[in-house]
This record gives structure tokens, sequence and C-alpha cells, in this order.
């Protein structure tokens, strides 16, 4: 194959990728933002919309057909689902410790993730599910490449996700005010915002989008386990220190360049596929070096 | 006699084992403005933040137009019309002047009166309006202290609640500040006011309370406490020259 070729087929490849990254930084990076929790339960989340996407294209597929037809409803669901779970999970595990230590928040957020791994562990004995669709792979043909239409669908929802997120976040009140929160929680009090409520909607959204990303990702490979969550979480957490930690551009950023990186990595020689983590994890190690607020964070002016 | 519009009743606050508010207590009525004065230390601030319900009153209580706010969340105290410009302005760094503006009528339903307040709000400040689109963060202390009130008067409020406004301006800023004051107070709006500045407070207020550690020492007509010899010793300074900044202490 021509190396134009490769390189197409490796951007095409680091898209995709790129977009389920993004989506779930995002809730990565949103949690960060308004409450400072690395919240690592988060990619488990993104397991658990897989699982509850499945569950429900299982259920859907009888009538409206293992097409779009019925993953899109069971998208839906799996984000209502999900997001309803991630508000449950801040109400229960993380807002009654707002006062405590972070660390204390940081070792729930690592129970919370090892429990719902291991509630996802015990109903599927730990084998890979089969994520069946009857999409195809019918699609575009650029010289040697060919992109399937299901693909070009994946970036396209994923963008859709992104943009309908930055409308809502720069356009209404409640996107204003967990902008806001992120800033000064008792300004925000004293202006009549409930602070409360405003992070349980920060929890919805932000469990929703991984939800998407992992019934998304469970379309794309074909398969999902109770495990799945586990490095996406970390590369998400990478995805949005690249892009700036709490800023929305800057995890969305941060999640399709990590995908390209990854992509483009293995073809430089001598590194193989097998690589692809390390190179990673490289980068978050650089940027925390070099740049720790990310490309699009900035560093806290004060001015008085 | 009308019933005050905030009545202030024994009531004490800690911090961790700090005994900041040792009882006091102290009436607002409607179309005053109350100024709380004392050294830094006193409880000015955290006067208002009991009153604004950032911080719980551990006895005591506070009533807003006879209801007891005491036990009630900063954000429904907000809702109800108290509204609070804390020390420091805490405007939101990195939104522009208009969001942080539009967070300040986040409990105004309708888009409509949303937008003819701030355009109210930029007919009273035009500089704001100059730099609407720009980030809060960048606009001089003058004009964040400017941006701040507008905030709060994006919902109306039937109190206001002023933490040091003149904190940190140039002279002529704080003149600026205080006839904007003054200005609000005369188109109805009721102020309670916390200043270090006490020349300048007392010559806007109606009423002025005197804290010291916790306590209210002095309370009376302001135009009386001007004069009050122990009180111009004590936080006015020296003379009349003196802009009278209150020593620490």
């Amino acid at each position: 194959m021509p190396l134009y070729e490769v390189l197409l087929q490796q951007f095409a490849n680091g898209l995709i990728l790129g977009s389920f990254y993004a989506l779930v930084a995002l809730g990565y990076s949103m949690v960060y933002g308004v409450i400072k929790l690395l919240n690592f339960a988060h990619g488990d989340l993104y397991m658990t919309g897989a699982f509850a996407g499945f569950g429900a294209l299982s259920l859907f597929s009888g009538w409206l057909g293992g097409g779009w037809g019925g993953i899109v409803p069971a998208i839906l669901f799996s984000m209502v689902a999900v997001g309803a779970l991630g508000v449950i999970i801040d109400r229960v595990a993380y807002r009654p410790l707002r006062q405590a230590p972070k660390l204390s928040v940081l070792i729930t957020a690592l129970a919370v993730s090892m429990l719902l791994e291991n509630v996802a562990l015990a109903f599927t004995g730990g084998q890979y599910t089969a994520f069946t669709t009857n999409l195809g792979f019918a699609g575009v043909d650029l010289g040697m490449v060919h992109v399937t239409y299901t693909q070009m669908v994946l970036v396209g929802a994923s963008v859709v996700l992104m943009v309908v997120l930055e409308l809502f976040v720069s356009g209404t009140m409640h996107g204003k005010a967990m902008r806001a929160i992120a800033i000064d929680q008792d300004a925000c009090r004293l202006m009549g915002i409930d602070v409360d409520r405003t992070i349980a909607l920060t929890f919805l959204i932000g469990s929703a989008l991984a939800a998407a990303a992992g019934v998304l990702a469970g379309v794309y490979y074909g398969s999902i386990n109770f495990f799945m969550g586990f490095l996406i979480g970390l590369k998400a957490f990478t995805a949005a220190v690249i892009g700036g930690i709490g800023s929305i551009p800057g995890a969305m950023l941060g999640g399709i360049l990590l995908g390209l990186l990854e992509a483009f990595g293995t073809q430089i020689p001598g590194v193989g596929s097998e690589w692809k983590d390390v190179f990673v994890f490289a980068f978050l190690i650089l940027f925390l070096v070099f740049r720790p607020t990310g490309l699009l964070g900035r560093p806290e002016v004060e001015r008085m | 006699m009308t019933e005050p519009l905030l009545k202030v009743e024994g009531v004490e606050t800690y911090y961790g084992q700090i005994h900041a508010l040792r009882g006091i207590g102290f009436e607002v009525r409607r179309g005053q403005v109350v100024t709380l004065l004392g050294a830094n230390g006193a409880g000015k601030s955290t006067s208002l933040r009991t009153i604004s319900g950032l911080v719980p009153a551990k006895r005591g209580r506070v009533l807003f137009e006879g209801e007891d706010i005491t036990r009630v969340a900063a954000h429904r105290i907000a809702r109800l019309g108290l509204v609070h410009v804390p020390e420091g302005r805490r405007i939101f760094r990195g939104m522009s002047v208009e969001e942080n503006l539009d967070l300040g009528g986040f409990t105004v339903a309708e888009e409509e009166v949303r937008r003819r307040r701030r355009e109210a709000a930029y007919a009273m400040f035009p500089i704001l309006a100059e730099r609407r689109a720009s980030d809060s963060s960048l606009l001089s202390g003058g004009e964040q202290q400017m941006l701040a009130i507008a905030r709060a008067l994006m919902s109306e409020p039937k109190l206001l609640l002023l933490d040091e406004p003149s904190m940190g301006l140039a002279p002529r800023l704080v003149q600026e500040i205080m006839r904007t004051i003054r200005r609000l107070n005369e188109a109805g709006t009721t102020v309670l006011l916390v200043e270090q500045n006490a020349r300048m407070a007392l010559r806007l207020a109606h009423y002025g309370h005197v804290l010291e550690t916790g306590r209210i020492v002095l309370s009376g007509e302001a135009a009386a406490l001007e004069k009050d010899e122990s009180l111009a010793k004590a936080y006015l300074g020296g003379g009349p020259r003196n802009e009278g900044v209150a020593a620490a202490g």
C-alpha cells in the first residue's frame, strides 16, 4: 500500500478512536471542572453504557432490526439509563463527601469503579459479549482504503453529540451555570443557582456521553466486556490533560488528537501496535511535565 | 410600625472553634442604607455571610420580610430577593461580562426580561457595555466592582448586601462606587453596606453599627456616629482630611 494510503487509513482509524476518547474525556473533564474530582468510575460508566445499549438492542432488534433503526433507540436508552446512574452515584457516593478532603472522594471514586466492574463481571462471568449488528461493510473506497458508512456514522454521531453539548454549555442558562460553578461555587449560590443540582446535571450529561461512546464502541468493535472501561478511562484522562482538564473544547481536541497519535504511532518504524499504549502514556507524561495546563487550559490569572 | 425588611436577632456564628459573631442584632428598614463598621476581623463580613446563608448561624435568627431564613440554603435566600455582593467581587473570571450579567439573572425565567435588565445595566454602567464581550478577568478593579454590583442587580433584589465595595480602588473610583450606591438607594433598593472606609460609608448611610470582636458596640444614626468622638478616634482616623481607612486591630 502506498504511504499516503497507509496514512489515510490511519487517519480514519484515529478519527474513530479519537471520537470515542473525546466523548469519554468530556465527562471526565466536566466533572473535574465542577468538583475537582478525577472520577475514576467514569470509564466504567462507558462500559455500563455498552452493556445497557447491548441489552436494549437485544430487546429492540426484534421489531426494529439490528441496523441503525435499533441502534439509535439503544443509544438513547443507554444514555438515559447511565445518565441516571451517574446522578445516583454522585448523590450516594460523592455528595456526602463534598466538604471532605479530596483524597477521600478520590478513593470513593476508585471504589465505585471497582463496584461497577465487579457487578459487570458477576453478570457476564468475565466472558466477552458479542455485540451483533447487521450494519455490513458497505462504504466508500479511496484507493486501497475502505471507509464503511458505519464508521462515518460513528464519527458523525460523536460530532453531533459534541456540538449539542457545546451549544448547551455556551448557550443556555444551565450550561452557563455549569461553567460558573467550576469557577466559584459560593458566588453561584449568591446568584440563586442550586449548586448541588447543577453538579447532578453535570454528572447526568457526562455519564450520558460516556454511555453513548460505549454503545458506539460496541457497534464498532463487535464485542464488549466488563473491563473495557479501564483502559479507555485512563486514555480519556490523558486526552483531558492534553486538551486542558476542565476545558470542554480541550477534551474534544485532546480526544481526537490522542486517537490520531495512537493510530499514527503504530506506523512509526520499529514501533509496533503493541507499543501504542506506551506511546499514549508517554505523551501524558510529557504534557504533565512541560504543559500541565494542556493545550486549551489556562493558568489561573489573578487580578484584584 | 411596619416590619423591617431584615431583622437580625442574637446571631452567633462560628468558624470551626473561632467564635466570630457573639450575638449581634440589628434591623434594616425598607429604603434605608445601613452600614456595618469595624476593624479587620470584627465580624462585618461574617455578618453578611451569615445573613446570606453562606455560613450557618449557630444561634439566633435572621428574618427577611418577616420570614425566618436562618436555616434556608443560600441559593433560596438569593431567590427571595436578598442578594449579597461578596468581598473581593467574586466575578466569574474566564467568562465574559455579558455572561456574568446573565448569571446574575439566573433566576429570571424569561429571556426577554433578562435581556431588558442587561440593557439597563449597560445604561447604568456604560463601561460594561463597551466591554460586554471581554473576559471579565481583564477588567480593572473598579470595573470588576461595577460588574459585581450590576450582576447582583440583574435579579432586582429587595435588599443588597455589599461587602467592601471600595476595597483596593483608587479614590476617584471609590467616589464613583459610592455615587452608584446612592443612586441605587434613591431608586428604591435597600442596602446593607460593610465598609472599612467608615467616613465614606456614614456619609451614605442612614444608620450605622460598629462591630468589635463579634459584637455591636455602638449603634446610631449615621450623622450622629460621624460626630462621635470615640468612633472618630478608633475608625475614622485623625482629621477630616484623612479619608479614613480604618486602623487594623
